[in-house]
């Protein structure tokens, strides 16, 4: 008898363990279109939403999202405010000793320098980025001054107003920009950075990453990855 | 919001603002401002109970409460506020999940700390995985409530210690000879007193509190000057039914108007309370009132 109320015990214990694991809350910055964006009416949309939602249904989760600033995005995700981060962050090294990443959602994908003229020096001059991006450390290898901004968008103001002479992102967040502004183009050859862009998560929720892995394998196979990225214009496709 | 709103792109002027003005994305942004005037209205109190606890008790004669009083105010005056935001609310959240964890799962076998992680076990999550959004943003709201009252009570805590011994030793002396104890001093003589003094060095916290506010997305919380910059930004017509260019001035200058308002009415509220506190009081400022009322 004893033992049955105990088995019970146990039982109702792991329920409730499995309810709490059910919401999967995803992290993300909510300011880097296509990837990731607030729209007009308040809420994440882009590319990232929308791959979000159809990987937890295709993994049966429930998923809610959260908005988190890029500087502390990784530290909060080790800290379990949220379980995964979903920002447009591409799968280097670095970043892979702190925290792990899923199989790459985009292939690895082209940097390209953007500017208001093409005569700028790109390794001599002074270049704008996102503070903690590849790109940022890549400018510091390059030889050129580095200025750093928190958010895409004051990176792009720099080109505008003279502070830069140039902005080094991903080119599918500087295309649409470049297409819209007759003033700014693209300068000099692109650059291969990092491995593609991955889902981050904590290195002890191994279950929960091998989950997403097979999601997003699943959508690779269909190739409703693929529609995806270029519905959102985001990369190449696989 | 209003029924011409369905299609943007053939509106223009006015009727173009009053939409864009009114998207869920500005409602945001308006109801921001309510969150600051929340978070001011319970970190003020907040701010002072934490400083008139320092101050209380970096009186007292009993040493570890003196240390106690002293270390806070010296330790947290003495970090700068940008290294507390950004540590101090991981710190406290992971301290409260620690502290569930040691009392909700005394069985749990596998270590806090992983590497870089810090795992607790479900129940001892804040607030629960599950819980619904809002909680989530109540909780971080609640953390940087108590971040901004820790930070600015060690500074109300050292202005309020200074009041307290510009209270006139006479004043504490007549109470001693009446037979009157040193609690009885504290509450009845010195507490009434020393608000007149304590109020200039408070009323320039509050003026550095109000400004403050923006480290709030720091915090997690989003506050006027996010959804300002979010707004401001230049929107392209991809993602975007309205499109714009480099707004972000216009924000700021709102923003400016609001916090110069703000700081206006403050300054008004201010100068009537202190017109309160000095009456009766043995300050130039008493003496005056007692002049002209003569």
């Amino acid at each position: 008898m004893k033992k049955l109320i105990l088995s019970t015990a146990a039982l109702a214990f792991s329920a409730s363990f499995a309810m709490a694991q059910d919401v999967v809350r995803l992290g993300t910055e909510g300011a880097y279109p296509p990837w990731n964006f607030i729209n007009d009416s308040g809420e994440v949309d882009g590319f990232e939403r929308e791959l979000g939602d159809e990987l937890c249904t295709r993994a049966e989760l429930t998923c809610e999202w959260v908005k988190n600033d890029w500087d502390s995005i990784i530290p909060n995700l080790v800290s379990g405010n949220y379980d995964v981060i979903i920002a447009g962050m591409s799968i280097t090294d670095e970043r892979d000793e702190v925290i792990d990443f899923t199989q790459n959602y985009t292939p690895p994908d082209p940097s390209a320098y953007l500017a208001m003229s093409d005569d700028v020096d790109l390794t001599g001059g002074v270049v704008a980025a996102q503070a903690g991006t590849l790109q940022a450390g890549y400018i510091a290898e390059s030889g050129a001054a580095l200025i750093e901004f928190a958010t895409p968008e004051e990176t792009i103001a720099a080109v505008r107003n003279g502070e830069a002479d140039a902005v080094l992102a991903d080119k599918s967040f500087l295309a649409p920009i470049a297409e819209d502004d007759a003033e700014l183009s693209f300068v000099g050859p692109d650059v291969p950075l990092g491995d593609g862009v991955g889902m981050g998560l904590r290195e002890s929720d191994a279950d929960l990453r091998a989950t997403f892995d097979a999601a997003i394998q699943s959508m690779k196979d269909d190739g409703s990855l693929n529609e995806m990225i270029i519905k959102w214009d985001v990369s190449s496709t696989f | 919001m209003f029924s011409y709103c369905a299609d943007p792109d053939t509106l223009s002027g006015l009727t173009w603002l009053s939409c864009y003005l009114t998207t869920g994305k500005h409602m945001s942004f308006y109801l921001s401002f309510g969150v600051v005037l929340l978070l001011l209205a319970i970190t003020a109190p907040a701010a002072l109970m934490f400083g008139f606890g320092g101050a209380a008790a970096a009186r007292s004669r009993v040493w570890p409460v003196n240390w106690l009083g002293r270390g806070y105010i010296a330790i947290v005056r003495g970090v700068p506020d940008i290294a507390f935001f950004l540590f101090f609310v991981i710190a406290l959240d992971q301290g409260f999940e620690w502290m569930r964890h040691q009392v909700l799962c005394p069985d749990w076998d596998q270590p806090i700390r992983q590497g870089n992680d810090f795992i607790v076990c479900a129940q001892a999550k804040l607030p629960q995985g599950n819980a619904a959004q809002w909680l989530h943003e109540v909780y971080g709201f609640f953390l940087a409530v108590l971040t901004f009252a820790i930070v600015f009570g060690a500074f109300a805590a050292n202005v309020l210690f200074g009041a307290m011994r510009a209270v006139p030793r006479a004043q504490l002396e007549t109470a001693e000879a009446y037979g009157m104890s040193r609690r009885q001093t504290f509450w009845r003589i010195l507490v009434p007193q020393m608000w007149v003094y304590a109020l200039p060095g408070l009323s320039n916290l509050w003026m550095v509190l109000i400004k403050a506010t923006p480290l709030l997305f720091l915090l997690g919380v989003e506050d006027i000057v996010y959804w300002a910059r979010e707004l401001g930004g230049t929107a392209n017509p991809r993602f975007t039914q309205y499109p714009h260019g480099d707004w972000r001035m216009w924000y700021f200058l709102a923003l400016l108007v609001f916090y110069l308002g703000f700081t206006k009415v403050s300054e008004v509220v201010l100068e009537r309370l202190m017109q309160k506190l000095t009456h009766g009081q043995a300050t130039t400022g008493g003496e005056a009132q007692r002049k002209a009322a003569a």
